[in-house]
């Protein structure tokens, strides 16, 4: 029986394997891959043979050796005898701080300014107009070279700098802020901290329920805000106040003690977090504006003011315009933060691709690895925002 | 590092690999003098404007030590000091720049160091200036010593070998710094001179250089300690012996004119009416040194015709009479108690 009945899909019988497609696009593709693979090889071997030919040193043994210069931000423990592996890795963390922080930055300065450019208020609506039409419309690197040199020189020398209730510091040096120091018990303090946030969690999650429930709210903001004050508290009064904050001192040239934020960093946030959200404003307008007028009258019919008409209706519906160019404005800033040589940032550009390749003179394969680097930082951010973008994106029924 | 100059970078960084992926091991091209001929100009690699080494006027013409010298290249090869072009280059590009072919020779301030001479497959030719690195700080902070600089803000540029002579002075002498390294000169005297760091740190005749370019030169100092070698020359790719030689022999042909006496008012007389062996030697009217180069027998008195000799180079350039008011020091001829050795021309 079963030799009787023709398989639907398959290559039929009589005709030649050649021509089934299914066989024919696996072959063509394979072909292709062989050869994209030889090419890729040949190329190795060829570059690798050349430079041996020329006595110009390969391979990535350098990683292992002493780098020998200074870094001026490292998030870990770097010194002048750290290896090359090292700098890289302080090089790209610092590259990975400005696109968090500019990311973050950009996207509450974006949205503002894109439903400002929306508002019914004159005076709002020139403004956001304004700062989208000058902002993107200058180049990052000039941008940046401002923010740098304005913030520079309006501020004055460590020695006669601004003082906020002489704990902070203000200079030309950048901003300096008392250190905690971590005694005895602070683990308690710590544990403290996280219980509250999770306490916090689950309540609004709880009172989110109810309020679905039986349509009271609760104030979960108030009650929030006191557990995360309160219980971290307790816990530093019952351990005796473990954590102690050492105040900067100026000495000699600088300020001795203390955090330090670099005005290199910040000028560079700054400028990549106001460039960006410019273009950010002007998705979140597109996508507000897709989302039909129907929705804000019904809305409005329902008896719902402006702000919660926006924040409940519109900005959701908005939400599945934004999220795909959205995307591709947090690659943009995160490959623009290599603009950071321009201000003598210590990104991974700099620290790496700079002063390491010029010192060790392995052009091909630093090159290589911070452009492999850039790619994964772009894969990842990509990835996580397509996640988010099925999460909100129209379920058809 | 403007976005130009970014691209230019990856470019020549592409050019390098694709140069070094797709031509086949072994295949001899043309030789560097042969290329050069042919396309008429000798290619040099200078630096993006360091008053007194190389820097481009208003006209867009570049004067300088080190683009004397690429012109005193160009005399011996094409009788011509003004065949002559020049790729402005920053700290960082300048290898890849050789190393890929986009020039021919590198005369950019460039220090002398083995890993330099051994593991990029490059040649150093010779010292057109000894050089050692030094602090500028500013007057009012009432500094008298490298050694009281403990706790300050350096700045300087990435990509040379500054960045790890710093790193070990400071270790060695038990001080804390903060380095703020940036892709270009200009960035580094700009910042510094928006005071974001206490000290400007570069080879000393840099220091004297970059000082011009500060708003109130005169409210800066150089400081006494010079804490590295720094011997600054002309380099060439590996491979091509004959270019070598011919670019090593240029140096020390101006430097064996400075020893003779030969300048280039009297060079024409001299090529005439010398009775001194070794001047007719270096002018070509005995021996036949060029041909073993492969360019003409007169080279030296071209060179010295076009450019003058080493020390007219470096007085016209760096010495005394000009802003930068340099001393020869340790570049005074050796029989004037400086380093500057020509080897013998016979």
């Amino acid at each position: 029986m079963s030799d009787l009945v023709e398989p639907v899909q398959g290559h039929s019988k009589g005709a030649s394997f050649i021509n089934d497609p299914k066989v024919r696009s696996i072959g063509l593709q394979l072909v292709a891959l062989i050869l994209v693979v030889v090419f890729g090889w040949m190329f190795m071997e060829n570059a690798r043979d050349n430079l041996a030919a020329q006595k110009i040193a390969t391979g990535f043994g350098f990683l292992d050796n002493t780098a020998g210069f200074g870094i001026s931000q490292t998030l870990i423990p770097y010194t002048e005898t750290s290896t090359y592996g090292r700098a890289f890795v302080v090089g790209l963390l610092n590259t990975i701080l400005v696109a968090v922080v500019g990311i973050f930055l950009a996207t509450i300065i974006g949205f503002l300014v894109g439903i400002g450019r929306l508002s019914k208020n004159f005076v709002v609506r020139l403004i956001s107009t304004t700062y989208v039409e000058v902002l993107r419309n200058l180049p990052p690197l000039f941008q940046i070279l401002f923010w740098y040199l304005a913030v520079l020189s309006a501020l004055p020398s460590p020695r006669d700098s601004i003082s906020l209730f002489g704990e902070v510091f203000l200079s030309n040096r950048g901003i300096i802020i008392p250190r905690p120091l971590f005694g005895d018990g602070y683990g308690i303090v710590l544990w403290a901290i996280g219980l509250a946030l999770l306490l916090a969690i689950l309540f609004g999650h709880w009172a989110a329920g109810r309020q679905e429930e039986t349509g009271r709210r609760l104030p979960v903001l108030w009650i929030n805000l006191a557990m995360l004050i309160g219980i971290p508290l307790i816990a530093m009064i019952v351990t005796g106040f473990p954590i102690t904050f050492e105040r900067p001192e100026l000495k000699g040239f600088n300020f001795a003690g203390g955090m330090r934020v670099i005005p290199e960093f910040v000028a560079l946030t700054l400028a990549l977090a106001t460039y960006t959200a410019a273009f950010i404003a002007e998705n979140v307008r597109a996508g507000i504006q897709s989302v039909s007028h129907g929705q804000t009258e019904a809305a409005h019919s329902l008896g719902l003011r402006n702000g919660p008409t926006l924040r409940l209706v519109i900005i959701p519906q908005a939400m599945r315009v934004i999220i795909p160019p959205l995307t591709s404005q947090y690659l943009n800033l995160t490959k623009n933060s290599s603009l950071a040589v321009g201000i003598g940032y210590p990104d991974l550009v700099a620290v790496f691709a700079g002063t390491s390749l010029n010192q060790t003179g392995q052009a091909i394969e630093i090159i290589a690895i911070t452009m492999g680097v850039y790619l994964l930082l772009s894969i990842i951010t990509a990835f996580i925002m397509n996640a988010y973008n099925k999460r909100v994106a129209l379920v058809e029924r | 590092m403007k976005k130009a100059a970014i691209m230019k970078r990856l470019l020549s960084t592409f050019a390098l690999a694709g140069a070094f992926g797709l031509c086949a091991a072994g295949a001899q091209a043309a030789t560097k003098l042969d290329q050069v001929k042919a396309k008429g100009f000798v290619q040099c690699g200078v630096s993006q404007g360091l008053p007194g080494f190389s820097s481009p006027d208003d006209k867009g013409s570049w004067t300088g030590l080190d683009v004397d010298f690429c012109r005193a290249v160009a005399s011996a090869i094409f009788n011509d000091p003004t065949k002559v072009k020049f790729t402005p280059l920053s700290a960082k590009d300048r290898f890849t720049a050789l190393q890929s072919g986009d020039i021919d020779i590198l005369s950019r301030n460039t220090t002398w160091t083995i890993t330099r001479d051994t593991s990029l497959g490059l040649n150093f030719t010779g010292v057109t200036y000894y050089d050692g690195q030094g602090f500028m700080i500013r007057k009012d902070k009432k500094v008298n010593s490298a050694l009281e600089l403990s706790g300050a803000s350096v700045c300087t540029q990435t990509g040379t070998t500054t960045e790890q002579n710093l790193a070990d002075y400071f270790r060695a002498n038990n001080m804390t710094y903060e380095v703020i390294a940036f892709a270009t000169n200009d960035e580094v005297v700009k910042a510094y001179d928006a005071g974001r760091c206490d000290v400007l740190t570069t080879d000393r005749s840099g220091l004297a250089g970059e000082r011009l370019k500060l708003t109130n030169p005169d409210d800066h100092v150089v400081l006494p300690e010079i804490i590295s070698k720094e011997p600054l020359g002309p380099v060439v790719a590996h491979g091509d012996d004959q270019w070598f030689d011919i670019v090593k022999w240029v140096l020390f042909a101006q430097i064996n004119a400075e020893e003779l006496g030969v300048t280039s008012k009297n060079v024409e007389e001299q090529q005439k009416s010398a009775t001194n062996p070794e001047i007719k030697r270096l002018l070509g009217t005995e021996g036949k040194f060029g041909e073993g180069m492969g360019i003409g027998n007169d080279w030296a008195f071209q060179i010295v015709k076009g450019v003058g000799n080493y020390g007219e180079m470096y007085d016209r350039n760096v010495g005394p009479a000009t802003p930068l008011k340099l001393e020869r020091g340790a570049n005074a001829l050796w029989t004037k108690g400086g380093q500057q050795y020509g080897m013998p021309i016979r």
